[in-house]
């Protein structure tokens, strides 16, 4: 299915599947880089994402991919170089601005509102779709029954998308690890973003909840028609569901392209089994 | 299934049930003469250290930051509710709506201070907020002790001073704060009731925030800031929003508390002060608003009670506390407590299923 998609290439050097090429990139970035210290850990990344494209960004540990989702992210301030959103510069931008231009992401060690309820925690992803005032809320107006309702109905749409309705009243915190997984990417989406990040979604999942996923993932791209960017390690899922994919080690680009590509190119099984022995 | 909302929802009505008995229970014993006068002094002084307790709740509980400083915000409404009150007199002569806007105008100056200190402060990411707000507490006590208020024929004078005298006041002067010597001759308008009303609205103020869409920002930026930042909600903002509406409420139990007695000194509102209200949110429960209620009534109420023990007073005060915090964190009591419960609860469905 994904693996047949036809890429094409850009004037800019990077691909994108061909459905996508008469809109602009959802995602761009142009020589993006940040360093710690005198740490480079990111130098000259430049991708650009169609509109309804799944991508992977994949590497050796410390290759710098949730660096990459940090600066997305606004998390960090990149050292150099630009990142269009949507064809905006993001430029000044901060964490909050990004979510609301169109910017969604999962954390690699989960980070829930784990005091808070399932269902509150997708109304938080809503916080900025359904909108009223402290006092609306404080004096009972109408606008807050309305509203909330609106929220609950929305928020409970959402986690039936991942058969997660039953659990809407439990508290986060006491989810399994999964579940807590998936309730992730529904607050993700509860944002209504352009581009969904997901970094490690298959971490510690076992292979049966790992299928579960994949089909998750390629379910989400054709009903909301958003673009997501995946890191994972587990290569069933990213060799299975990505059409673009790129490769960084050590904070710079090795290889880019479908995954056939990238599982024969010597320098990517280089970077992930080490050299081979001459003679 | 529904059980976390229910859980919220019965712990809300906890908090309503307790104050609304307890306010019939003492209104009982009242008329029925069944109170000690000092009991009876100390009605309002329990009320507004409860408005107190519920507020700082919602810095230190809801929104997770400590705040050191609390009796700061209890001063200045104490104040300029007590300047306002008087300044009123011949503007509002019914009592009960003076009282009221005396209260708003000292929960508004509590907020106004509440948004100074707001501003910087809560952009910075850390626990810079118990510093500041421990340094607010020091600074503004000693602030109205070098400040006079007098009012005379042509209205209100004011400064910062030496004496009363400097302030030139004309005809019909009327001193209303003496610098160190503090607030006179106050009109006390302050009344149980009035108490138990301001408990409610500050009640009612919290619970349907905490259970709004600004109330579910604030708690996601204490549970995960990077997350909430994340889905796009700004910290800063509702963090904001939070610590003046805990000010402001702060300000509107020091005005309560003011106009019960006829003067006031600027030293009642120290950093002692801060610590006991503290003390009661934290053997309350984090978050926990009934929890809160009851701390602040029992702890304000034992003092006077354990007077039997004379010089013990205090050493008996200190068993206690030590007492209430092993109950609450002790695991074995809370098994204990957590089995009575049980036990409770099997009796009182063999009943309900007998009847
Ligand atoms: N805030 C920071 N300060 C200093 N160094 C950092 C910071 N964040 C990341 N790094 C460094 O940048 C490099 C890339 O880290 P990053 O977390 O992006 O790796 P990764 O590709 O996500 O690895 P993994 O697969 O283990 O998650 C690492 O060497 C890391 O130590
Ligand atoms: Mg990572």
């Amino acid at each position: 299915m994904s693996n047949k998609t036809k890429m094409v290439p850009l004037p800019s050097q990077n691909i994108i599947p061909e459905r996508d090429l008469g809109k602009s990139p959802v995602l761009e970035t142009r020589h993006l880089g940040i360093d710690f210290g005198g740490l480079n850990a990111l130098d000259d990344f430049n991708i650009a994402l169609g509109r309804t494209e799944i991508s992977g960004l994949i590497g050796p540990n410390g290759a710098g991919k949730t660096t990459v989702f940090n600066l997305l992210t606004k998390v960090y301030k990149p050292t150099r170089g630009t990142i269009l959103l949507n064809e905006k510069d993001t430029f000044g931008m901060n964490t909050v601005a990004a979510a609301r231009a169109g910017i969604a992401r999962t954390f690699q060690n989960i980070r829930l509102f784990a005091g808070l309820s399932v269902l509150d925690n997708v109304k938080l992803g809503l916080h900025n779709q359904i909108k009223y005032g402290m006092w609306t809320g404080i004096l009972r107006l109408p606008g807050y029954w309305k509203r909330e309702k609106e929220a609950d109905e929305k928020a409970l749409d959402l986690l039936s998308l991942f058969n997660m309705r039953g659990m809407a009243h439990m508290r986060a915190g006491s989810l399994p690890y999964g579940a807590q997984r998936r309730l992730e990417i529904c607050r993700a989406l509860a944002t209504k973003p352009s581009i969904l990040l997901l970094d490690e979604p298959a971490a510690g999942m076992n292979p049966s909840e790992t299928a579960e996923l994949k089909d998750n993932i390629v379910k989400i791209r054709d009903t909301l028609n958003i673009a997501i960017l995946v890191i994972d390690h587990d290569m069933s899922l990213v060799m299975g569901i990505c059409e673009g994919i790129c490769v960084l080690n050590f904070g710079k680009i090795i290889a880019k392209g479908t995954p056939a590509e990238i599982q024969n190119n010597p320098e990517v099984i280089e970077a992930y089994l080490g050299k081979r022995k001459e003679g | 299934m529904r059980a976390l909302s229910n859980q919220k929802l019965r712990k809300s009505l906890y908090a309503y049930a307790i104050v609304i008995i307890g306010y019939a229970v003492i209104q009982v014993l009242a008329n029925g003469g069944g109170l000690s006068s000092a009991f009876e002094g100390q009605l309002v002084p329990i009320c507004a250290y409860v408005v107190m307790a519920l507020s700082l709740n919602l810095t230190v509980g809801v929104m997770g930051d400590l705040s050191l400083g609390h009796a700061g915000f209890m001063s200045v409404g104490a104040f300029s509710g007590a300047v306002a009150c008087i300044a009123l007199e011949n503007m509002i002569p019914v009592p009960a709506l003076r009282l009221t806007a005396s209260i708003a105008v000292g929960a508004v100056c509590a907020g106004c201070a509440g948004v100074i200190i707001g501003i910087p402060v809560l952009r910075l990411k850390g626990d810079y907020l118990a510093i500041v707000t421990l340094a607010f507490g020091e600074i503004i006590k000693n602030i109205i002790t070098c400040f006079y208020v007098g009012q005379d024929n042509r209205g209100l004078r004011f400064g910062f001073l030496t004496s009363i005298n400097d302030l030139n006041l004309g005809d019909g002067a009327r001193t209303i704060i003496d610098g160190p010597m503090g607030l006179r001759s106050v009109p006390k308008l302050s009344s149980f009731t009035a108490g138990f009303i301001l408990i409610l609205v500050t009640l009612a103020i919290i619970l349907n925030l905490v259970n709004s869409r600004s109330g579910r920002a604030i708690m996601a930026l204490r549970d995960n800031r990077i997350a909430a930042e994340s889905v796009g909600i700004p910290a800063a903002k509702y963090k904001l929003m939070a610590f003046v509406t805990s000010a402001a409420l702060a300000g509107a139990a020091g005005t309560l508390y003011v106009l019960n007695f006829s003067t006031t000194v600027a030293s009642k509102f120290n950093f002692n002060t801060s610590i006991l209200i503290l003390l009661f949110v934290v053997l309350g429960g984090l978050g926990n608003m009934w929890g809160s209620i009851v701390a602040a009534a029992l702890l304000t109420v034992l003092p006077e009670m354990l007077r039997q023990f004379n010089n013990y007073r205090m050493l008996v005060y200190a068993i206690v506390l030590i007492l209430v915090m092993l109950a609450t964190n002790n695991s074995s009591v809370r098994t204990l407590v957590g089995k009575m419960k049980e036990a409770a609860a099997l009796v009182f469905k063999k009943r309900g299923t007998g009847r």
